[in-house]
């Protein structure tokens, strides 16, 4: 019996039975349809964390003060005093893997404009700092190098500030006060959206390093320096170079542990990446529980299926069918209801996951190779389940079959 | 009636001189529990080509026993079933179904068709087991049916045609793979006499091309149409006549009323 023939008496046994057939398929076809759903928004997940981790700059490392760990105990960021700004001349001068670098220091103040007002952290930088991030202007433009060096009181902000102190008001060239210190602003950022970590990136100043040192911290000394390798594969190395140079710079004996740590962006990058490849695991997983049940509804009308036709495997034994054609039949048609419900399933995946871009407004990325595990995977189903009756069905007395009523 | 060519009818001539089943002190018991059931208890018998056999007996007689032993759906528990040489009581299942298929046709008293299944297709089934092509099986289903005088129902489902009519489409698809045997079991037992006796005639005009038939009855009046009656008792064969006056069905068939079918 060829494969057409075979295909074509499942499809006539399962047309016999319209609407159990039906429901039957109802199970799978919710099963894939979750399994494609729940991919689909934890790899919209996943590709958003990556934009995210793109957003964040090009083959950015963070040198902060401070360690992760002193003596077994943590110190966290900024718990040192000995990252300054001739360290980072340092960096950009000897360290050839590193492209630019930018110092910084942070502050929280409140901003007063008019009548509102707004608590939000001020970052004190540098020009290329804007470069490093790639994040690009909606209004006019970064502070400049002299207004570094004098100190003056200008500032950038984002989104988030603006919207929140100046409403429909153009804020460039108004002056706001940080802390009671009046500040111009000169130029507002692009929206950013959210870090990896949750932050509003958009909630922030930018003001002059030396501003926010001398001014409002009343400090000399840098929080972190923000540095731009030449290339991807150069963060490794500018790392190293970092590290040794800084040791050096500070004085530190072998042995002893480091007063400042090196982060590279893409051991970040790499770890919210795996955060969202788990979230997208445990959806799947979750989902699969329900094509299991699924498959579990095929084996159960599988079963009643063959009690009602023992009297047509008698038949068709006594004419020469063997175990192994009656097995197949069954495990046939088992397969052709997961087939086709894993299809169906798929399309009503995939509308799922449209509607949930569409009204949760959640990035869904409905991949190809979802959909092809999908289909795999009913089909295995089928196999799975359909087995145990078509084994029974096999495994008849052809004349107990025969004399069934 | 369309001809077919089946093998051995050629031999239609040499009738009875060749040995096409020889059964040899065949034993089939059941175990239920503590006691065990003897079906059989030794029973010896040949068939030739082209005979026309009658089994009959009471009801736990064994002659369903014997016949499900002779169609190759059970196994003896001792004794030898020589079926054309072949000593088939020593065969597994899966060569079991390919004798089954290939040199048996069943005809039972249920008719046991597919339903929501055209004749045409009922008929072709054997042909899907036996892995002929596509072409040559449609062909051999529909001179089948030609042959049972069922050209015009092809494409009838089985809900569409009379006892008699669906019974006609069994023994067409007992056919259709050329076997060596057509087995009969009860064939007129859900019949009223006037279609019984039309299905006889069916089976003598077969029988009178060269196929062997065995047919299990408790009727005489039915099995007197064969060539030889076996009366089985408890197990054995009791008697084992030759019916030297058998009647053609097609005679009796004219002097009976005429019934709408």
């Amino acid at each position: 019996m060829n494969l057409v023939q075979i295909l074509r008496i499942a499809m006539r046994a399962l047309a016999r039975n319209k609407l159990r057939s039906a429901l039957t398929m109802l199970g799978i076809i919710i099963g894939v349809a979750a399994v494609i759903a729940m991919v689909s928004v934890g790899q919209g997940a996943q590709e958003q964390a990556q934009r995210q981790i793109a957003a964040m700059g090009s083959n950015v490392l963070f040198v902060g003060s401070g360690t992760v760990s002193r003596g077994g105990m943590s110190m966290g960021w900024g718990a040192t005093k000995s990252l300054v700004y001739d360290d980072m001349s340092a960096i950009v001068r000897e360290c050839p893997a590193i492209k630019t670098a930018a110092p910084g220091t942070n502050a929280t103040a409140q901003i007063v404009f008019g009548n509102d007002n707004w608590n939000t952290r001020v970052t004190g930088t540098e020009p290329q700092f804007f470069e490093i991030k790639v994040w690009p202007f909606q209004e006019g433009a970064a502070f400049s190098q002299s207004d570094v060096d004098s100190a003056n009181n200008v500032a950038v902000i984002g989104e988030t500030v603006r919207k929140n102190l100046f409403g429909a008001t153009d804020p460039l060239g108004q002056t706001i006060r940080i802390n009671n210190l009046p500040f111009k602003v000169v130029g507002v950022l692009e929206l950013k959206g959210t870090s990896p970590m949750g932050d509003d990136q958009d909630d922030t100043i930018v003001a002059p390093v030396t501003t926010v040192q001398k001014k409002m911290n009343g400090q000399t000394w840098l929080r972190w320096i923000m540095v731009s390798a030449i290339s991807r594969e150069a963060s490794f190395a500018a790392q190293q170079q970092i590290t040794s140079l800084l040791r050096d710079r500070h004085r530190i004996r072998a042995g002893q542990d480091d007063d400042f740590f090196v982060r590279n962006l893409a051991d970040f990058a790499q770890l919210a990446d795996e955060q969202s490849r788990l979230f997208t695991v445990l959806l799947a997983s979750i989902a699969s529980i329900s094509l299991i049940v699924g498959g579990i509804g095929i084996m159960n009308i599988m079963l009643v299926s063959v009690t009602e036709r023992t009297r047509e495997i008698g038949i068709r034994m006594a004419i020469g069918a063997t175990e192994g054609d009656v097995q197949q039949q069954f495990l046939i048609e088992a397969i052709v209801l997961s087939l086709i419900g894993g299809a169906a399933g798929i399309g009503l995946g995939m509308g799922a996951s449209y509607m949930i871009t569409n009204t949760l407004g959640w990035p869904v990325l409905v991949s190809t190779k979802a959909i092809m595990a999908a289909a795999v995977f009913s089909a295995a189903v089928g196999i799975f389940f359909g087995f145990y009756p078509a084994r029974k069905a096999a495994r008849l007395d052809p004349i107990e079959a025969l004399r069934y009523e | 009636m369309a001809t077919i060519t089946q093998p051995g009818l050629e031999a239609a001539q040499s009738r009875e001189t060749t040995t096409l089943i020889r059964v040899a002190d065949v034993h089939k018991y059941y175990e239920l529990g503590e006691t065990r059931v003897h079906a059989l208890r030794g029973v010896s018998v040949e068939i030739g080509r082209g005979e026309f056999v009658a089994i009959m007996g009471a009801s736990g007689s064994g002659k369903s026993t014997f016949m499900n032993i002779l169609g190759c759906l059970d196994r003896p528990s001792s004794g030898q079933y020589y079926l054309e040489g072949t000593e088939v009581s020593s065969l597994d299942k899966k060569q079991l179904a390919a004798i089954r298929n290939r040199k048996i046709g069943f005809v039972f008293q249920g008719f046991n068709l597919l339903s929501r299944t055209t004749a045409l297709e009922n008929v072709e089934l054997p042909t899907l087991y036996a892995h002929i092509s596509r072409e040559e099986s449609v062909k051999r289903a529909n001179d089948a049916l030609e042959l049972v005088g069922l050209g015009d129902r092809k494409l009838h489902y089985p809900s569409q045609l009379s006892g008699g009519q669906q019974q006609r489409v069994a023994i067409a698809r007992a056919l259709v793979n050329r076997p060596a045997i057509l087995l009969a079991d009860e064939p007129t037992g859900n019949l009223d006499s006037r279609t019984s006796v039309e299905i006889m005639d069916v089976l003598q005009k077969l029988n009178d091309k060269g196929l062997t038939v065995v047919l299990v009855t408790h009727e005489s009046d039915i099995a007197r149409f064969a060539r030889r009656t076996t009366q089985f008792r408890d197990g054995k064969i009791r008697h084992d006549d030759r019916i030297s006056d058998r009647p053609a069905a097609s005679e009796i068939l004219k002097s009976m009323p005429s019934v709408e079918d």
